[in-house]
């Protein structure tokens, strides 16, 4: 308490070594988040959900092949026929639902949660610049939520070949690919839906600004997301069903087929990208401009 | 201009420009996107026709004129059984892209006189060539001589022959897009898939019966029409009894159908063609087009293939596109000019089925240098299985199903085999994938005579088995030894794993096979031929989607990257501006005001000042607008007016300045599942400034927190929580510590070493700033002092000016009625007010123990002079008024 205050020699009047851009590494940003039981929940059961359906096609019921011939149960079937169809199992049924909450979580509850807390107040107080917090937070949302997509997919796969093989990719339109090439087509099936994830991504980041409420912010973002894919299911909408958020949500399943199909994913891949930057930008309009009273 | 508008109303005007430009953007995609104009005129035009171009027959008509002309025309035919109105559609599509377009009605159906005399020269094809007159006389349409309009003819099956017969004789046509049509209607209602003439064909009964069905139709019409006949005429229904009871065709029945046929004229075509037929077609399967293709000699043609047809409607959207697509290309180059359409042939293959638009997907594929034909090269598939012996049921029931006219197979094929009357040939498992692309061959022998229906099935791994292409080829047997049956064209990738299986049928349900009871012996006695041209996929025409999402990969970037960069500036520019006067200077709060935008106003203009040195307390009662001004001085909450200065730099979201700013506001912060200790480490991790400048041991033991600190924030008290906020407040030791209610949940030994603490940190230099509602601590603890109340600034200054020795003071008397008028009286005093139990006396210069000692000599009881202070005055008042 003796020392005399530092001498103000920066241009900008802040303290003695800040700088704006030293605030809040990512890894500090990373570890804030490891910390939470939540995070290291969800990646937990990321790891063992392959297990569980492993378990599942181990001690479940073998049925009757030849009652099992429809959609549903032909993919079952295809799904103990080698890792690569485990893994492409495993993404088929965790993507529609499992994975959009995963990211929702990452991304929707980064800021809402620190409002809450009410650490926002001081982390703008040191001061975090709110762009850089907002880029951070997001950094890292989105960081997790690969590495949530990565895991299951990695963990699938080791699943999938400690118990059912190295096996060629058997695809639904009957189709079937080395299992060398698979790879590299779950590798773009894990690309896509990352970018289509990024809707949700967005989505939850934009209610995570606008509310102090983090489940708020998650449910919000996947209620959303549901409504979206109930519409899509309504034939009737036509052609306006393909600006739904979640209208190409599927198309990735044209790149199991032989040969590979492209347009859908490219559409489906504009329109992600189109709807992650219109939220991006209403979270990053509103956040720049609010009054924090969390 | 923005400038001198507020902040406020400057970002309301940012965001009306670009909702503006947004619609203005929409409004100008959909002014160049949507197709130009066109008007509509329906009239009736009788053409005279007939053998002797004397008949007149009123034909029903639109004519789709565009905005600008004059402009090349197309005839647009309908199919069997269509009117005008099913091609509208399409029209518009043309008429959109400059066309004239006429269509019509044909004679024999709907509103137009005649009768069906199918595509006969004489009569439909002169109707269409009158038409062409027509045209070659009006204004809106270009022309390239004397009654020689520039014209295209474009049709689907009726309409499509209908073009190829008009083109061979008319020369005048300049281009014509034939689609899913046929070469020779004999052949096409009477196959036979060994080589044999349509004498020995076998009726394609289900098919010919439903289109028979589709020129019964039209009311008011019966009554001039022989029973059962319906529009048709009288030469083509006697001719549909005689082959419909029979089954078989007679020479007559073959001439009639021919005369309907392009196979004759085609060498007489000069028309450029565009032949377009469908993979899911069993009434004019590919091998029509195929004849068609051959048959012109003298003009450009060329062939694609798509997923749809008979059976299959438009096929799947990517395939709708490229027919679109191509045909517009070809009557923009032969018509107008344009880009000439690349030498390919192109076709589709099925990938999987769209559950979400319920149709096919496919995917597309291109041959450089033209149409190679139905009987390309490919590979010979080995089929194995004994001769069967197999039966042909009475009458043809119960028969197999290959597939339902028009129905389409698009999702499931239908097809389902009778037991006994079916032998089966299958390959090995395929060690790699089979692709067919054309007409498959394969020798068998069966006894003379028989009637028998060749089919190809992908057996899958699991047993299940898919008619390929939902087509089945009819063959007569009509010598001893083998017979080459050659299977309908059909796209299709057998892939590895699966099986290809050959079976053989006695009965079909869409066919008139014989109907007397038979056993066959049939065996298989080569492979199956399977033909495949070598295409490349085809990305187009979806290839703009790849375009324009690059482009808008790119624009979002550069939109971010631009948005960093004026941020950037922005911020540097307004970081670096300093008011020197106040350099210096902790805290400059001026003319402050926060109304929030339900219209709640928190803070009404107020100004203080904190200087070095200084512990200024800000007291005012709850509600007054302390916790707002706080957050305002943190950069939380933008102020509506006034300004902020720390160390003069104004105070904005994030200002750097804000670094020399430690704070508590509205409770503590933390991350509830960390320790304390983690709690501090990762705040000051996350200011980025060197670890050693935390002072992170001096904060801890004034938070005196002891082991406690390494457990978890979620199990401390409230006060623990407090005591280490104010220890983060403290970290880094910051010029100005800003604290809101810091006492808030601590006992009194803590708030007592707390006052020292604060008292202590101001002294060299640094100063404090601390909310509270509680008089008594902010008289302790504090050298300066500011009073707010409902956002207002009531009082402010040194504590000791404002509590200080007050020259009033409150006197209690035993007889307040006497005691009046005597203090009255007295000189020395300012003013006397009575308050409850005596009064307020002001003192001039008069001592106290005077005006005691007055009081007691006049016989007036004095109970205790107690001196009133101005700050509790003041403090009092307002929450006095606040109350009332």
């Amino acid at each position: 308490m003796t020392a005399t205050p530092a001498v103000e020699s920066t241009v900008d009047g802040s303290a003695t070594g800040y700088r704006a851009a030293a605030t809040l590494r990512v890894g500090t940003e990373i570890r804030r988040q490891l910390t939470r039981r939540r995070t290291q929940l969800v990646l937990g059961f990321l790891v063992l959900l392959p297990v569980i359906l492993f378990l599942a096609f181990r001690f479940g019921s073998d049925g009757n092949d030849t009652s099992t011939q429809d959609q549903s149960g032909g993919f079952v079937t295809m799904a103990k026929s080698g890792a690569a169809n485990f893994t492409v199992f495993t993404l088929f049924v965790s993507a529609s639902f499992l994975l959009v909450v995963v990211v929702a979580l990452f991304c929707g509850d980064t800021v809402a949660s620190e409002a809450s807390w009410g650490s926002l107040r001081y982390l703008l107080a040191v001061p975090v610049p709110r762009s850089r917090l907002l880029g951070v937070k997001l950094l890292v949302g989105l960081l997790y939520s690969a590495v949530a997509l990565v895991l299951l997919t990695g963990v699938a796969m080791l699943v999938g070949t400690a118990a059912f093989g190295w096996h060629p990719l058997r695809t639904m339109t009957g189709d079937s690919i080395p299992a060398d090439a698979a790879v590299l087509r779950i590798a773009g099936v894990v690309g896509y839906l990352a970018v289509t994830l990024l809707v949700a991504a967005g989505l939850a980041f934009l209610l995570s600004v606008c509310t102090d409420a983090a489940l708020g912010a998650v449910g919000g973002a996947v209620l959303l997301f549901i409504v979206s894919s109930i519409l899509d299911q309504v034939t009737a909408l036509g052609s306006l069903r393909a600006l739904l958020p979640t209208h190409y949500q599927t198309a990735y399943t044209d790149l199991l087929t032989e040969p590979v199909q492209w347009d859908q994913m490219a559409r489906g891949a504009l329109s992600a990208l189109l709807y992650a930057a219109v939220f991006l930008s209403l979270a990053w309009y509103r956040f720049l401009r609010k009054d924090v009273t969390s | 201009m923005l400038r001198v508008l507020p902040r406020r109303r400057r970002d309301q005007v940012v965001a009306a420009v670009v909702v503006l430009l947004l619609a203005a953007g929409l409004g100008v995609w959909f002014a160049v996107r949507a197709p130009a104009g066109y008007r509509v005129e329906n009239r009736v035009i009788t053409v005279r026709t007939g053998p002797h171009r004397d008949r007149p027959v009123p034909l029903d008509t639109t004519l789709y004129v565009p905005d600008t002309t004059p402009a090349p025309a197309v005839l647009l035919a309908h199919g069997f059984g269509g009117t005008k109105a099913s091609v509208a559609s399409d029209a518009k599509d043309l008429a959109g892209r400059g066309y004239v377009v006429l269509t019509w009605t044909a004679e024999g159906f709907g509103r137009s006189g005649g009768q069906i005399h199918l595509n006969s020269p004489d009569w439909e094809v002169t109707d269409a060539s009158r038409l062409v007159d027509w045209l070659g006389h009006r204004p809106e349409v270009r022309r390239d001589g004397a009654d020689d309009p520039r014209v295209a003819a474009v049709g689907g099956s009726y309409g499509g022959a209908l073009a190829l017969l008009l083109a061979a004789q008319d020369r005048r046509v300049d281009a014509i897009v034939p689609q899913i049509t046929w070469n020779d209607l004999g052949r096409a209602l009477f196959p036979e898939s060994s080589g044999a003439p349509a004498t020995d064909g076998v009726l394609k009964r289900a098919w010919l019966g439903a289109l028979f069905a589709d020129g019964l139709g039209g009311s008011g019409t019966a009554a001039r029409a022989v029973p059962g006949c319906g529009r048709f005429a009288a030469d083509v229904c006697a001719m549909y009894r005689q082959v419909a009871a029979s089954g078989r065709a007679t020479p007559a029945a073959l001439a009639l159908l021919r005369r309907s046929s392009p196979a004759p004229v085609l060498s007489r075509i000069h028309a450029p063609t565009l032949l377009v037929q469908g993979l899911a077609d069993t009434l004019f399967p590919l091998s029509e087009a195929d004849a068609n293709a051959r048959g012109i000699t003298h003009a450009p043609v060329q062939v694609a293939w798509f997923s749809g047809g008979h059976d299959g409607g438009t096929g799947s959207a990517a395939d709708h596109d490229r027919v679109r697509f191509l045909t517009a290309q070809w009557l923009d180059h032969y018509l107008r000019g344009g880009a000439a359409p690349a030498d390919a042939f192109t076709y589709s293959r099925i990938i999987g089925y769209d559950r979400y638009d319920a149709t096919v997907r496919t995917t597309a594929f291109s041959v450089r240098g033209g149409y190679p034909g139905l009987t390309a090269a490919g590979t010979t598939v080995p089929l194995s299985g004994p001769p069967q012996r197999i039966a042909n049921p009475p009458d043809g029931t119960p028969a197999a199903v290959s597939t339902l006219p028009g129905a389409g197979f698009a999702g499931v094929s239908p097809a389902t085999e009778v037991p006994g009357q079916a032998a089966g040939f299958q390959s090995g498992t395929l060690d790699r994938p089979v692709d067919l692309s054309g007409a498959p061959r394969v020798r068998v022998t069966a006894p003379v005579g028989a009637v028998l229906f060749a089919k190809l099935y992908d057996v899958g791994p699991d047993g299940r088995q898919t008619l390929v292409g939902g087509q089945a080829a009819p063959f007569r047997v009509a010598r001893a030894g083998p017979t080459t049956v050659t299977l309908p064209g059909m796209v299709y990738r057998f892939q590895s794993g699966h099986r290809i299986r050959l079976v053989v049928d006695t009965a079909d349900q869409a066919y008139a096979g014989p109907r007397e009871p038979a056993t066959y012996t049939v065996a298989v006695v080569s492979g199956l031929t399977v033909p495949a041209v070598a295409g490349t996929p085809l990305t187009d025409p979806a290839g703009i989607w790849y375009w324009v999402l690059l482009v808008a990969t790119v624009v979002v970037v550069l939109a971010v990257v631009a948005a960093l960069l004026t941020a950037r500036v922005r911020r540097r520019r307004r970081q670096r501006a300093v008011v020197a006067e106040h350099a210096d200077t902790p805290l400059v709060v001026a003319g402050l005001r926060k109304t929030y935008k339900d219209g709640f106003v928190a803070v009404r203009g107020t100004d203080f000042t904190v200087h070095r040195g200084q512990v200024v307390g800000l007291l005012g009662p709850n509600g007054a607008g302390k916790t707002t001004s706080l957050r305002m001085l943190l950069g939380l909450i933008r102020p509506t007016a006034g300004e902020i200065l720390v160390f003069g730099h104004r105070v904005t979201a994030g200002a750097p300045v804000l670094s020399r700013i430690g704070s508590l506001v509205e409770g503590p912060g933390f991350l509830p599942h960390l320790t304390g200790l983690d709690n501090l480490r990762l705040y000051w991790r996350a200011t980025g400034r060197p670890a050693d400048t935390a002072g992170l041991d001096e904060v801890l033991d004034i938070a005196d927190l002891g082991d406690a600190v390494h457990r978890p924030v979620r199990t401390y008290s409230h006060g623990m929580k407090q005591r280490l906020a104010i220890a983060q407040a403290m970290l880094g030791l910051p010029e100005l510590l800003v604290l809101d209610e810091p006492t808030d949940g601590l006992d009194p030994p803590q708030i007592a070493e707390m006052r020292r603490v604060l008292q202590r940190y101001a002294t060299d230099g640094r100063s404090v700033l601390v909310s509270s509602h509680l008089l008594a601590e902010v008289e302790q603890t504090c050298t300066h002092v500011v009073v707010m109340r409902r956002g207002e600034l009531v009082a402010s200054g040194p504590v000791a000016d404002i509590i200080g020795d007050s020259p009033s003071v409150l006197v209690s008397v035993s007889d307040v009625d006497t005691a009046e008028p005597l203090l009255r009286k007295l000189s020395g005093i300012s003013s006397v007010a009575r308050a409850d139990g005596g009064f307020v006396v002001e003192l001039a210069d008069l001592p106290r123990r005077d005006l005691v000692s007055a009081l007691v000599s006049a016989g007036v009881g004095v109970d205790r002079v107690v001196p009133r202070r101005r700050l509790e005055d003041a403090f009092l008042a307002l929450l006095e008024r606040g109350e009332s």
